[in-house]
């Protein structure tokens, strides 16, 4: 298959600098962090996304986030995007984000596209599981 | 072997067609070369261009040990394989409608015995062992009163296991049924002779083999005689079996290539090995690695190895200067892992890592070594990026998560 150049520098800039491109991990009992964790091995692609949140006014914002993702590489590229996309944001405007935006930043070919419907709800598990513990 | 600095280690896939096999078959196509119709029985140019297809038809049968009128050009291993199966089945369908295979074929085998199904066919699709080998008492079970092909794989595409064609072939022969059997990945790596084995077709590709692409055969037993329909019509060339203008270049290239394969075997052998040995050594270094099929029972230029907690096409992604392939389907239009794989009893999550290493002829020592050293550095990489791998180090049993599966 031919990804897009994008899809493979995400890919390999992740690869190659884990800690820039933010993979990592939190205390995920910290009261400060939100995990979501959505896929599963024997589909081939599992993602594990964490926030670390905290109180702005009447909201919450993404201070810092870490994710680890197992599966092809756009969907490694996908979660790294969704990454780069949620810092600064509160937790209304990280709901807000849609696939579309992750297929387009990284040009995503049709049979990727559940790569970002997978990254998308990794946001929405880790905001649900931050805000069942305010 | 590299070129553009990226090495290629998917000899199973294909091989490149060795330097003194394109000098042969540059010597038939210019104006100043032997570019006639081996079809043309009238003049000099014809005489010349069938005594080297002849001449081709007898390296071909040498290195399998078969009389050369039994070999039949084609365009390849696949129309080879269709020729077989549907020409066998279709002639001698009054027989019986039943045929025998095995999940692990090659689609080849797989995408015409589905067709036979929608002639009214009732095809049994074997399953291999947990190494991938499918057993002569496997076959011997399937067999029915009217069982009319049995299409049995010698060697593996995807794990290099070697099936005992002698033994299933003594079973089919003793029922007689016709046995196929689809040789593309054997030429070169393994001995066979057909005086002594059973087998009444097989199919063979040359561009496994160091061959040009676009070219195959396949052998066709005289006695006892095998007849088959023929699926291409028009001209009655190959005995009516397989008619179009032969390709004189892709012949003798096919020929050449068949010719040095019979020679170079031994050397190509010892060198192969070589480098097996080495890269089993090496790799399982690694942790959490699993190798795909039966290590006392294969041949030694395909490996295919399952590194757990890693995705196969990232691994593929992350080794962007070996040419590689996954069994992981990824990397092709479905989502689906190998079925190959699957078929051998695999956990999903050990089909999606897994990864085939295949070498040649032209594969060097430094290409070995630098694979390694590339390779045990991505799949550390690639762990540290996977959330199994941290679960798996944290203690967790990966099999009592519940998923959140889409």
């Amino acid at each position: 298959m031919a990804y897009s150049k994008k899809v493979v520098e995400k890919f390999e800039n992740t690869l190659n600098n884990p800690e820039a491109f933010k993979v990592g991990k939190f205390d995920p009992k910290d009261s400060n962090v939100g995990t979501g964790m959505v896929g599963a091995p024997a589909c081939g692609d599992v993602m594990k996304l964490q926030i670390k949140c905290e109180p702005k006014g009447n909201s919450h914002v993404i201070k810092d986030v870490k994710f680890k993702t197992y599966g092809c590489g756009s969907a490694i590229a996908s979660s790294s995007e969704l990454v780069e996309m949620l810092i600064g944001k509160t937790l209304e405007e990280a709901k807000a984000i849609k696939n579309v935006q992750i297929v387009e930043a990284l040009e995503l070919p049709p049979i990727k596209i559940h790569c970002s419907v997978l990254a998308e709800d990794s946001i929405k598990q880790a905001i649900e599981d931050y805000e069942a513990k305010q | 072997m590299s070129t553009q600095s990226t090495i290629y280690l998917d000899y199973a896939s294909t091989t490149p067609v060795d330097p003194r096999v394109a000098s042969k078959m540059m010597e038939f196509l210019t104006p100043e070369g032997e570019f006639g119709n081996p079809a043309s029985r009238s003049h000099r140019f014809g005489w010349k261009a069938d005594e080297a297809v002849e001449e081709a038809r007898s390296h071909v049968a040498n290195l399998v040990n078969c009389d050369p009128r039994e070999i039949v050009w084609t365009s390849g291993a696949t129309e080879a394989d269709n020729l077989a199966i549907k020409g066998v089945a279709r002639f001698y369908k009054s027989k019986g409608n039943h045929i025998v295979t095995s999940k692990i074929e090659h689609k080849a085998v797989l995408d015409p015995c589905r067709q036979l199904e929608r002639e009214g066919f009732e095809v049994t699709y074997l399953d291999p062992d947990d190494k991938g080998v499918i057993s002569s008492n496997a076959v011997q079970s399937a067999i029915k009163d009217n069982t009319v092909l049995v299409s049995i794989m010698h060697i593996n595409n995807e794990l290099g296991t070697i099936n005992n064609i002698k033994k299933i072939g003594e079973i089919v022969r003793d029922r007689g049924i016709f046995f196929h059997v689809d040789a593309a990945q054997s030429t070169g790596k393994v001995e066979i002779d057909l005086e002594k084995i059973p087998v009444d077709l097989m199919s063979f590709s040359a561009h496994k083999t160091y061959g040009p692409k676009g070219i195959g055969a396949l052998y066709v037993r005289r006695k006892p005689r095998v007849r088959l329909e023929a699926l291409i019509h028009g001209g009655g060339h190959e005995r009516g079996m397989r008619s179009g203008t032969l390709a004189t270049h892709q012949i003798v290239g096919m020929g050449e290539a068949f010719r040095l394969a019979n020679n170079e075997m031994p050397d190509d052998l010892v060198k192969i090995t070589k480098f097996h040995e080495k890269f089993l050594q090496k790799v399982r270094e690694i942790d959490h690695v699993y190798i795909n099929g039966d290590l006392d029972n294969k041949v030694p230029n395909i490996l295919n190895i399952s590194f757990n907690f890693v995705e196969g096409e990232s691994l593929i992604m992350g080794l962007k200067d070996i040419a590689v392939s996954s069994g992981s389907a990824c990397t092709s239009a479905s989502l689906e892992p190998s079925y190959v794989l699957r078929a051998l009893g695999r956990k999903d999550e050990l089909a999606h890592s897994s990864i085939r290493f295949s070498f040649g002829r032209f594969t060097s020592e430094d290409d070995v070594e630098d694979t390694l050293n590339i390779l045990g550095n991505v799949v550390q990489r690639l762990r540290e990026l996977s959330p199994l791998w941290e679960m798996h180090l944290d203690g967790i049993d990966l099999d009592t998560v519940e998923w959140n599966a889409h």
